[in-house]
């Protein structure tokens, strides 16, 4: 590692919005917004300002209350959603030069389909349900530029068993499946291309115990044995704690504070971060 | 090493107080000091050891470290990036808990601090069989998961771990609590060749007769101020 350092995603003052505003919001005027709403033209501003670094083979968390803007940031990241304003640079497209935010539909999607993956909370957001599991992954790997049936079918089969589904399944449709063994299969969806960058939405939320550590253990297992770089969104702390090096705390849209993780659990700054390390039990 | 008018309060915000933990501490630690810190539960000792080591954020004063990668760095004010980077190669902690992940074995834990440097797998392996079998944690342990552990077998793999990067600063927070005479013996003789090998430690002890026979200099605290300095070699 180098001094300078350059980072493999990078994002700068991204804004994002739902509605168009009116004076009175643009303003930010006190009274007329309530946390992140504005209660003369219903405009919520989920995003604002936000800007940060992912590192290569780093796990950046981010924590934050339900409605915080964590998932927005997400579905922006992978152009699920367009962004109100804001860039963002990729390490691996242009060589990180060009923002990627103002690209076409086009570019976007090669970044989408051959720099990242991303798991979704909700599985059925992630995966075909009516499609096999491995015709799921055969997707993003048609996307991403694959057309060899062989090759993408053994490459499926060794994600899946990667992730613990067990062979003479893989066939099987996704909706099929459990909760964890869907979360597991939107995982090696998400691995199939090799990405760099791989962006996890609450992917143990809503998981058993077992299941979760399971999942927590392959994505430690691949962080250290591929070295990708992560964006962990989690509202649960010991995750965060587990598992990610640097973390983001988010509050109505804004980062409001940031830090290793420990300094974040041991030494908070910020009142809401208090309250929350203060929560956990 | 040199910190300069050290201060840390924490503000808490809920309870609107506002707690002074260390004020205007000033030492300088040379290369291959052992420096040990003693005081009372409350005083101070760990937050400075935790300001070195990034885990509390400094409000006031610098703490100026030699570091190989980056030269003269202040860890008061080093970017988190650069914080990861010392802690994986230059700065260890060994804390009085062992904290590790949990269904990570003893051997995984060993040879993941040991990738960490950039080391190959198979250099990593041998390594870590090496450190394991030195810290004389038994073999039939090496694959199991350290929750299971005693106290004194946790701390060894706590200190291994923190050895193998052979760390040019050294952290101990209480090295020896909750430890038996035996196992004390052990961490003794660790720390012994830690400092023959020229690593610079700071380390806080309650057990004052096995920190004597260690340190070359003592500090002792009280209310979050230095009161006293003996040197010892």
């Amino acid at each position: 590692m180098s001094v300078l350092e350059v980072p493999v995603l990078s994002v700068k003052q991204m804004n994002k919005q739902y509605g168009n505003g009116c004076s009175t919001c643009k303003q930010m005027k006190s009274g007329k917004v309530t946390k992140n709403y504005c209660h003369e033209c219903g405009t919520v501003y989920a995003c604002r300002d936000l800007t940060f670094d992912l590192y290569q083979g780093e796990v950046l968390g981010i924590v934050g209350e339900s409605g915080s803007g964590k998932s927005t940031l997400m579905k922006s990241l992978y152009f699920d959603e367009e962004v109100t304003d804001g860039e963002l640079y990729v390490a691996g497209f242009e060589d990180g030069n060009k923002n990627v935010f103002m690209e076409s539909a086009q570019k976007k999607r090669y970044v989408r389909n051959h720099l990242m993956g991303k798991v979704y909370q909700n599985p059925i957001l992630g995966l075909k349900m009516d499609f096999s599991s491995i015709g799921n992954i055969a997707e993003k790997l048609i996307s991403a530029g694959n057309r060899h049936v062989g090759s993408m079918e053994s490459r499926g089969a060794e994600l899946l068993e990667a992730v613990n589904i067990p062979v003479h399944r893989m066939k099987e449709e996704p909706r099929n499946f459990s909760g964890g063994m869907q979360q597991r299969v939107q995982i090696a969806k998400a691995l199939s291309n090799n990405p760099p960058i791989l962006l996890l939405d609450e992917v143990t939320t809503g998981l058993d115990l077992s299941v979760q550590a399971s999942v927590l253990d392959l994505i430690k297992g691949l962080q250290r044995d591929l070295n990708i770089s992560i964006v962990l969104v989690s509202h649960d702390l010991g995750v965060i704690r587990m598992l990610a090096d640097r973390t983001l705390v988010m509050l109505e849209g804004k980062v409001i504070e940031q830090g290793l993780t420990d300094q974040i659990l041991e030494d908070p700054q910020h009142p809401y971060t208090q309250q929350l390390v203060h929560s956990l039990l | 090493m040199e910190i300069n008018d050290l201060s840390k309060s924490f503000i808490l915000h809920n309870q609107k107080k506002n707690i002074h933990a260390v004020s205007n501490i000033t030492i300088t630690v040379k290369k291959g000091e052992f420096i040990g810190i003693t005081g009372k539960s409350g005083s101070g000792k760990s937050t400075i050891l935790k300001s070195i080591y990034g885990t509390y954020r400094v409000q006031e004063g610098d703490i100026w470290y030699d570091s190989s990668h980056y030269g003269a760095i202040n860890l008061a004010k080093a970017t988190e990036r650069e914080m990861v980077f010392l802690r994986k190669h230059e700065i260890g902690y060994v804390s009085q808990f062992l904290n590790v992940m949990p269904r990570t074995t003893a051997r995984q834990l060993v040879t993941g601090a040991i990738l960490e440097m950039g080391q190959t797998r198979e250099l990593a392996n041998i390594e870590t069989e090496k450190i394991l079998d030195h810290f004389e944690i038994g073999k039939e342990l090496w694959d199991s998961y350290p929750a299971t552990f005693s106290g004194g077998e946790k701390l060894r793999l706590n200190i291994a771990r923190a050895m193998v990067k052979r760390p040019r600063l050294l952290l101990l927070d209480e090295p020896t609590a909750s430890l038996d005479h035996d196992s004390k013996v052990k961490v003794k003789t660790l720390l012994e060749q830690l400092m023959n090998e020229g690593t610079t430690m700071l380390g806080i002890f309650h057990d004052l007769e096995f920190m004597n026979r260690l340190v070359t200099k003592e500090y002792s605290m009280q209310n979050g101020c230095f009161t006293q300095a003996i040197q010892k070699i």
